[in-house]
């Protein structure tokens, strides 16, 4: 069942992947547009194929991949369905990191700089949550602990906006930090890659761990976890996914609160399986959010990030009113 | 086979010492009863001896690897964590990595009385079917050595005993087996030695009827007993608390 799950979705990335790739401002065939960008020369068309819509849709892929990865990891780590990046203010984080690389101008002049800097923000907010909600994990903690942070690095960005000498760089920061992907290339394609590979490559590792601890931090200790090393794994994959994403695309909440919720049932509950589950769903989710945003209101330039938030919180509404009954 | 020995095993949590020079060698075969009042260190000196908190002095499992001990000893925590509603099968199936169709997995499901629930999340089951649940995760884990603490406490008289028994026949096959228990009949009637903790100290060691005398119950339980043979098995009934014990007027119990 597992394995048709899987497949299910990779043919739903898949299929997604080239309708964002027809998707665009240029009214073009499909035909014409996936010749121009196989075959094609110098044409406008074929530069627009290869250099604007190819890139968006692969980055939608890796951001989408890379939030839905880890808000499961967190989840698991912290055995609670709300932790999510993007809710509980690790994104935030990540985006003041950036916001501090591009205004000293660091992100112009340091290669992979702006990466780094919103990994060195997604870290210490993944830092302060951990130590803040406590191993446990429980929802009030937990909670609090993301109000604080969220509050604390948008006050921060704020910070830096305000204090900004350019307003114009500190309006478009305001229109970046919503969260989109249009106006992307290659660049931030090459520069995500490596950092958002490091993250997949340790959260992935982290699978079996996040099995055990189901059944909590003893026993899955004395069933051979190290559990140190699990969170630290966790820590340093969820800030490097995060921290990425972030950097390329701006603050894109929700996902990997949503599609947890969606997969968990159909993976049997099991943190382990839902894995590359959640990574492939948030791809697929980020992708369809990505052409929406295109179709809906075409020249609007409608921000993936604001969608996101209005899909995703009415399922934040519907946890937090689930939890409040269960307890 | 393996035993498990602890030499001057000692706790500290804070500046106060909840577990004191302990010194404890079981054998393959023995079912150990752990004993003790509220806070008298059963769960510390569990937790101790598996290396799960910091501790000095030595244990034979505490210095092992994590996942070499989990090869040696399985353990029961008194906190009964299922963070997801994961089939029943599924969880035991951890204690294999994730192999549900291992013999260890099918044998401890039968064993617990849970086989029928395999299917069923494990969330939804009532607290002692969940209990169940997860002692055949430790069952399943296969081990020379299995640790419980409290793993009868909410079970339903017939699978308490049920329980014991399991246990017991468990260390007949050439285990270590050890749980902590508040049942002193229980205890009396199913362990083949009784360890008995007062203040972090191992205060009696030794078979139910050398052990469980009015003196000692009176001592560290502050409990009167009646105390009898039945069946070729010792029966232990808890009467009535010595007077230092008694709830303070308009306290309450709950």
């Amino acid at each position: 069942m597992n394995r048709k799950l899987l497949a299910a979705l990779t043919f739903a990335v898949l299929a997604l992947f080239l309708l964002s790739l027809l998707t665009g401002v240029a009214d073009v065939g499909p035909i014409r547009s996936l010749k121009a960008l196989f075959w094609g020369g110098e044409g406008p068309l074929d530069i627009v194929m290869r250099e604007i819509r190819l890139p968006r849709a692969i980055l939608a892929v890796m951001v989408g991949g890379s939030l839905g990865l880890a808000g499961a990891a967190m989840q698991g780590l912290l055995r609670n369905p709300l932790a999510e990046p993007g809710v509980i203010g690790i994104s935030a984080a990540a985006a003041l990191g950036a916001v501090l690389a591009l205004q000293t101008g660091l992100a112009a002049t340091v290669p992979l700089a702006l990466p780094g800097a919103a990994l060195l923000g997604a870290l210490l907010g993944v830092g302060a949550i951990l130590f803040l909600a406590g191993a446990g994990g429980g929802t009030l903690a937990l909670i609090l602990a993301g109000i604080a942070l969220s509050a604390l690095a948008s006050a921060l960005t704020a910070l830096v906006l305000n204090l900004s000498p350019n307003p114009f760089a500190a309006h478009d920061i305001v229109f970046w930090m919503m969260g989109s992907l249009a106006d992307t290339s290659f660049t931030q394609v090459a520069v995500a890659a490596p950092v958002m590979a490091l993250g997949w490559l340790l959260l992935a590792r982290s699978a079996h761990g996040l099995e055990a601890l189901t059944l909590g931090e003893e026993a899955a200790a004395s069933m051979g976890v190290n559990l140190r090393r699990l969170r630290l794994a966790i820590t340093l994959g969820t800030a490097a996914a995060v921290g990425a994403a972030t950097a390329v695309a701006g603050t894109v909440g929700f996902v990997g609160l949503v599609v947890p919720h969606v997969l968990r049932p159909l993976v049997g509950a099991n943190p382990a399986r839902l894995l590359p589950a959640s990574a492939l769903g948030g791809a697929l989710l980020v992708l369809a959010a990505d052409i929406a945003v295109r179709k809906v209101l075409p020249g609007q330039d409608l921000k993936l990030g604001v969608l996101m938030a209005l899909v995703g919180a009415p399922v934040f509404f519907h946890l937090i009113w689930r939890m409040r009954g269960a307890a | 086979m393996t035993d498990l020995v602890l030499e001057n095993l000692s706790v500290l949590r804070g500046k106060r010492r909840v577990l004191q020079q302990t010194n404890l060698h079981l054998h393959p075969g023995e079912f150990v009863g752990l004993i003790g009042p509220n806070g008298a260190g059963k769960s510390t000196l569990l937790r101790a001896a598996l290396g799960l908190v910091g501790a000095e002095g030595h244990s034979s499992l505490a210095r092992l690897s994590p996942a070499v001990r989990a090869r040696i000893a399985a353990w029961l925590p008194q906190a009964r964590e299922i963070a997801w509603p994961m089939p029943v099968i599924d969880l035991v199936a951890l204690a294999q990595n994730g192999r549900r169709d291992a013999p260890q997995v099918q044998a401890a499901l039968a064993r617990m009385d849970v086989a029928h629930l395999a299917e069923r999340p494990a969330t939804a089951l009532s607290g002692g079917e969940q209990a169940r649940v997860l002692m055949a995760r430790a069952l399943a884990q296969d081990t020379p050595i299995l640790l419980a603490d409290e793993p009868i406490a909410g079970l339903d008289p017939a699978h308490q005993i049920a329980c014991m028994k399991l246990f017991a026949a468990r260390a007949a096959e050439g285990r270590v087996v050890m749980a902590s228990l508040h049942d002193l009949g229980l205890a009396a009637r199913f362990c083949a030695r009784i360890v008995v903790l007062d203040h972090g100290q191992i205060v009696a060691d030794g078979a139910p009827e050398k052990v469980l005398t009015p003196d000692l119950l009176g001592r560290v339980f502050g409990i009167h007993c009646h105390i009898a043979t039945v069946e070729g098995g010792l029966v232990l009934h808890p009467l009535e608390s010595c007077n230092h014990l008694t709830w303070k007027e308009g306290s309450d119990a709950g």
